[in-house]
């Protein structure tokens, strides 16, 4: 294979910086490559979907009906992220976790923020996020957003952009774990050659996060799930593993006494603090959703007692709504006086009524997104629409307009990829990995979600994206 | 250990248990077959009657043929009982409780599943048949060892031993009761070279032939129905999956080995000291079938009584809720 023929084309490529040339820290990665003999790469690659077949390394897609499950399509060409973009990028992200935080704590109170104009008081409170129940809330050592993914992407001018905050109940780390353990068993030599830093840190570190808000020398901890038909139920049991808690589901839960216990063999067993995987709306029936059967009656009201720790907070959901990410600039600024260190994409807010003129004249070069979506769900991506699709959309923006916001399209930087036995540049994003305990902890390293399909901008999992290892440097 | 937790390892190894069980069945008719006089026809309705199956598979199938009961048994995704769903159901335990077992036991299942799913979608036939059972045993029996090797012998390994071993109990007798519909070409040939060849294909079945002769020399009816009903050692007997599967449920209620706190261990308790002091006489004077029938009745009500004890989520109300909590 002829590496010295790939194309970045016209956009970033995370690994050459032109044809022929590598960045010096993918020198030696496609040196390697390139010494390996013809076929070896698709070999290997192989032998990597194998492990993770076996693995059982699966999510599910909804709305699918054949057996839920798929087997998560990988790529074994990592992404290399040198150790001073890290720096800029580990710096930024502490800096948005505690304004975020601060922000909703701000909310949930006094509501200065609003008070004094910068974020529209109606925003707030229209947002699907924002919960009633949750004002005067005291969360445990005053955290809200204990663990964040907050998605990053790098576009032409080679810098990084902030694409969207998950602040609620982020996935993907455990594919961030078991992608470099399959890429330690695929490329062995490489580890003994680069100096990458590790993530398997991120259990333990999870655990300390976790134990950091109960008072008690030992507290239990335990993972709530939604169950095996969850989409990410696999990383729910990986996380509950690598910690050594249980995993519950709101069935083995119940409130007695004002406190939080699960049902064992043995009797109740109080339980002290809850990384919940649930969605607010699922927590609790008696505060939430009375038709729901998954939450735990009672919890919300243990909760604001300081019975139970629940994490991440109800109500972040604030924080992380799409119409709300256009004025994070601004929450950064006034909570602590900094300029933000990351930047933010241009977006039109749809409720505002000149953003949303602009977005309606310019659809065919926007993308268009629903506030309260994750998952690439309800996404129009103006350039690849039919003229029908924009139009479906541009009805959706007129009836429901604080529901959408736009941003240019971005041309995502790309990485090259394996197709058939060479090297293709595919589009992709980041999802590093923020833990707020008693310090703020970056994991070094991150989910990074590459759009298999030639072209294709989408990286989400359940709209054909695959993963990638990513190598922060050291 | 959380309840729900406590019911998917149960049930995971009594999916794989059976999971093996259905093999053996196969194997044993398949056996037995083989050995018919010729001009003698195959007998395969004993094998769906002993599963307990049958009216699903009259509607399904109609007539027990060869290829129908291997389908039902194997193959058959609407058959609950069937190894494929046998393992559907297994690794879906499993997913379950993924974070209690260990990497290997569910990188096992997970093999296991895919071999038993790729084996079905390609086709079982005639002469792919055997390799196929033999697979799924040996699977079976690979689980088994990773789960001995791997799993801390604390609360879930007595629960997935507990359940492997109920399992097992019932189906040896199941396995045992296809000889009783096994019909012969007449009565007068009970005890005769024909029948003794099929006590040992049974014998073999059950991975028992080498063990018995070691004990009994020759093969004859009755010491055969002794060894795999009443021997104390040999693991696939029916007395001794009682002693091992008492011991884990005491293990688990943590009861001295002569108590019997809840109603699981009283069940279990005094259908093994029956177990204890029963002998073949008693046993063939009620007629063997009847005997069979009347112990996996008993087996079910053990059953359920684990399930009252361990497994089911009542609602907690005041009073009992007080008394628990300490």
């Amino acid at each position: 294979m002829k590496f010295s023929q790939y194309d970045p084309g016209e956009f970033y490529d995370e690994l050459y910086e032109k044809t022929g040339q590598p960045r010096p820290g993918s020198a030696l990665l496609l040196r390697k490559f390139a010494s390996l003999p013809e076929g070896e790469l698709r070999k290997r690659q192989q032998a990597a979907e194998r492990v993770i077949l076996n693995m059982g390394m699966t999510f599910g897609v909804y709305g699918s009906n054949d057996g839920h499950e798929q087997i998560f399509p990988f790529d074994i060409v990592p992404r290399i992220v040198e150790a001073t973009d890290w720096g800029l990028i580990e710096s930024g992200l502490r800096q948005r976790m505690r304004a975020l935080n601060l922000f909703i704590d701000d909310v949930y109170h006094n509501q200065k923020i609003l008070k004094d104009g910068v974020v529209p008081t109606e925003l707030v409170y229209s947002g699907k996020g924002f919960l009633q129940a949750c004002m005067g809330l005291n969360p445990p050592r005053g955290i809200w957003c204990h663990i964040a993914g907050i998605d990053l992407v790098r576009i032409s001018d080679g810098h990084y952009y902030v694409l969207e905050d998950n602040m609620r109940c982020p996935s993907g780390v455990a594919y961030v774990l078991e992608a470099r353990q399959v890429m330690k068993r695929t490329f062995p030599e490489l580890f003994d050659a680069y100096r990458v830093r590790p993530v398997d840190g991120y259990p333990s570190q999870l655990l300390d996060t976790l134990r950091y808000l109960s008072d008690l020398p030992d507290p239990t901890v335990v993972i709530l799930t939604p169950g095996i038909y969850n989409s990410a139920y696999y990383e729910h049991s990986l996380l509950a593993q690598k910690m050594g808690v249980e995993l519950v589901e709101a069935n083995d839960l119940v409130v007695v006494d004002g406190s939080v216990h699960m049902r064992t063999t043995k009797g109740l067993q109080r339980v002290d603090v809850i990384y919940r995987r649930v969605n607010d709306d699922y927590l609790d029936p008696l505060t939430f959703r009375r038709d729901s059967v998954l939450g735990v009656p009672g919890l919300m009201e243990s909760y604001k007692k300081g019975r139970v720790a629940l994490v991440n907070a109800p109500g972040t959901g604030v924080s992380d709504d799409k119409a709300i990410y256009a004025y994070v600039p601004k929450i950064i600024k006034y909570y602590l006086a900094e300029e933000p260190i990351l930047r933010n994409v241009p977006t039109y807010v749809c409720s505002d009524e000149g953003d949303r003129a602009y977005v309606l004249e310019h659809l065919e070069q926007l993308v268009v997104k629903a506030t309260n979506e994750a998952g690439g769900y309800g996404m129009m991506i103006g350039p690849h629409a039919s003229k029908q699709e924009r139009e479906d959309c541009a009805h959706r923006i007129l009836a429901d307009p604080r529901n959408y916001i736009a941003q240019p399209t971005l041309a995502l930087s790309r990485v090259p990829t394996l197709v058939e036995d060479h090297l293709e540049g595919r589009h992709v994003d980041l999802r590093p990995y923020v833990l707020y305990g008693q310090d703020i902890y970056v994991l070094p390293g991150g989910m990074t979600r590459v759009a298999l399909r030639k072209g294709s901008l989408v990286v989400n999992s359940s709209q054909g994206g695959g993963n990638k290892d990513t190598w922060v440097l050291s | 250990m959380l309840s729900r937790v406590a019911s998917s390892i149960y049930w995971l190894n009594r999916y794989i248990e059976r999971a093996e069980n259905y093999a053996r069945f196969i194997e044993v008719n398949l056996n037995l077959t083989l050995d018919l006089p010729r001009g003698t026809a195959e007998q395969w309705e004993p094998l769906v009657a002993t599963s307990g199956d049958h009216e699903v598979f009259a509607n399904r199938y109609g007539k027990a043929t060869k290829e129908a009961v291997i389908r039902f048994l194997s193959a058959d995704a609407a058959n609950p009982n069937s190894i494929l769903s046998c393992l559907v159901a297994a690794r879906e335990n499993a997913r379950s409780v993924r974070e209690i077992i260990s990497t290997d036991m569910w990188e096992q299942i997970n093999r296991f599943h895919l071999m038993v799913r790729d084996a079905v979608s390609k086709g079982l036939s005639s002469h792919n048949l055997h390799a196929f059972l033999s697979d799924v045993k040996a699977a079976s029996h690979l689980f088994l060892g990773i789960t001995d090797a791997t799993m801390s012998h604390g609360e879930g390994w007595h629960f997935a031993r507990l359940g492997r071993l109920l399992e097992r109990a019932d189906k040896t007798s199941r396995i045992l009761d296809v000889k009783y519909f096994m019909l012969l070409p007449t009565v007068a040939e009970v005890g005769t070279p024909f029948d003794i060849i099929q006590w040992s294909a049974l014998l073999k079945s059950a991975s028992a032939l080498e063990m018995y002769c070691k004990q009994h020399g020759r093969i004859a009816p009755n010491p055969v129905v002794e060894f795999l009903i009443l021997n104390p050692n040999f693991p696939r007997a029916i007395r001794y999956c009682l002693i091992k599967a008492e011991d884990s449920l005491h293990a688990i209620a943590g009861s001295e080995s002569d108590r019997h706190n809840n109603l699981a261990e009283k069940r279990l308790g005094r259908l093994r000291s029956e177990m204890d002091y029963i002998d073949m006489t008693e046993i063939l004077s009620g007629g063997l079938h009847e005997f069979f029938d009347g112990f996996q009745f008993k087996l079910n009500r053990i059953d359920d009584a684990i399930y009252e004890t361990f497994f089911a989520l009542r609602p907690v109300d005041g009073v009992m809720a007080e008394e628990k909590i300490q």
